[in-house]
């Protein structure tokens, strides 16, 4: 038997007071990977057929190794953003539902590091 | 995760069938949800053949007609009968609408009528509406101001002002788009939903409040009011033709506002 009133359950915890930035940033990221992902996918299609030397070389210009770390760092974040929605909006156990958000978080930040690290090797150190 | 069979107690069979008078030849069958707290039946749907040649037009017409002529135990809540109470709120045909409203020559074939989708059921076609108005309670719909005004004068508006309430002080509440809503059916426990959204709103656009600040700070939050995910379930269900998904985007532009 629950003796709380509806507007007590209703009102819960009350408000955490954030949420705009997530929203904010997701959208933000989406708008930036448009142009990102046009200029990535055409650039692997246009070293598709050539040799490992050439992607190296392409690699090794400091604008391209930039631009492809930044379209890998806002993938990278813009997925996680995602994913933090689906695992709030479909998984309403508390534990199971931080362990996989801080998974998520987790994996983000473990690949990003290893995004840059393999992108800077190919770029410098050839 | 998110349930998404019904358990096994649940399960909606099949019902009763009453068939209508021989001589009736304008026939229309209504297959509505029955269920009743009373014993340890499953949900069922029985069968009613209204002749409609003896019926009024809308489906509330039909429902009367059923529980006056045919059957007197079907259950469900109705009032004014011309859409402005919001009592007979349904999912009639697979659309959450309103039962007086919705004209039988708009649906094709049999007419499944069931309660409005993921709410407690009372008894048949009367959900839980507890905490939905729990939820309203909870925004605070009325005027909040620091200013004080002698009690022979008025809060004055603007005309332009004033048309910023069109298409949100004509919400009823009854929870047609809140139940069509895919984030309030999951997490409807702290989402607000797009009605309770609206009107939350209504006092947000509303030029002589003066609480708009704290208004925003109580519905800035992950799941109160970025469930939302402009589905627009809310906005195409809506009997009374209003925008709830756009009441909403309005909600999260006028945080956008004061946060960049």
């Amino acid at each position: 038997m629950k003796f709380r009133s509806p507007l007590s359950q209703a009102t819960g915890l009350g408000s955490a007071k954030h949420g705009f930035s997530h929203w904010w940033w997701q959208r933000v990221t989406a708008i930036a990977l448009i142009p990102m992902g046009l200029w990535f996918v055409i650039s692997v299609l246009c070293l598709a057929g050539g040799t490992h030397a050439q992607a190296q070389t392409w690699l090794s210009s400091p604008i391209n190794a930039t631009i492809v770390l930044l379209f890998t760092l806002t993938a990278l974040f813009h997925a996680q953003t995602g994913l933090q929605v689906v695992i709030e909006d479909y998984v309403p156990t508390k534990w199971i539902n931080l362990v996989l958000l801080l998974g998520t978080k987790f994996a983000a930040v473990i690949m990003a590091v290893l995004a840059v690290i393999a992108v800077l090797k190919v770029s410098v150190g050839g | 995760m998110a349930e998404f069979t019904l358990p096994k107690n649940s399960k909606v069979e099949k019902g009763k069938h009453y068939t209508a008078p021989a001589s009736a030849t304008n026939v229309r069958s209504f297959k509505i949800y029955r269920w009743s707290p009373d014993d340890d039946k499953n949900p069922h749907t029985d069968t009613y053949d209204v002749d409609m040649d003896d019926c009024g037009p809308m489906v509330l017409d039909a429902l009367i007609k059923i529980k006056n002529e045919i059957d007197p135990t079907l259950t469900f809540r109705r009032s004014c009968r011309e859409g402005i109470c919001g009592s007979c709120a349904m999912n009639i045909d697979g659309t959450n609408t309103l039962a007086c409203t919705k004209g039988v020559d708009e649906c094709k074939g049999d007419v499944p009528i069931y309660p409005l989708p993921h709410m407690s059921v009372i008894k048949d076609l009367v959900p839980d509406m507890t905490h939905f108005y729990a939820q309203y309670a909870s925004v605070e719909p009325w005027l909040k101001t620091k200013t004080p005004v002698s009690l022979a004068a008025e809060r004055l508006q603007s005309k332009e002002d004033r048309e910023k309430l069109d298409g949100l002080y004509e919400c009823i509440l009854c929870a047609c788009c809140s139940t069509s809503c895919p984030s309030y059916w999951w997490n409807s426990d702290k989402y607000l939903g797009p009605a309770i959204l609206l009107q939350s709103y209504r006092w947000l656009a509303d030029s002589r409040d003066e609480a708009t600040g704290e208004r925003l700070d109580s519905l800035e939050d992950p799941f109160k009011l970025y469930r939302c995910h402009t589905i627009m379930n809310c906005t195409n269900a809506c009997p009374k033709g209003l925008n709830p998904g756009k009441a909403i985007s309005e909600i999260k532009k006028m945080i956008a506002e004061r946060s960049l």
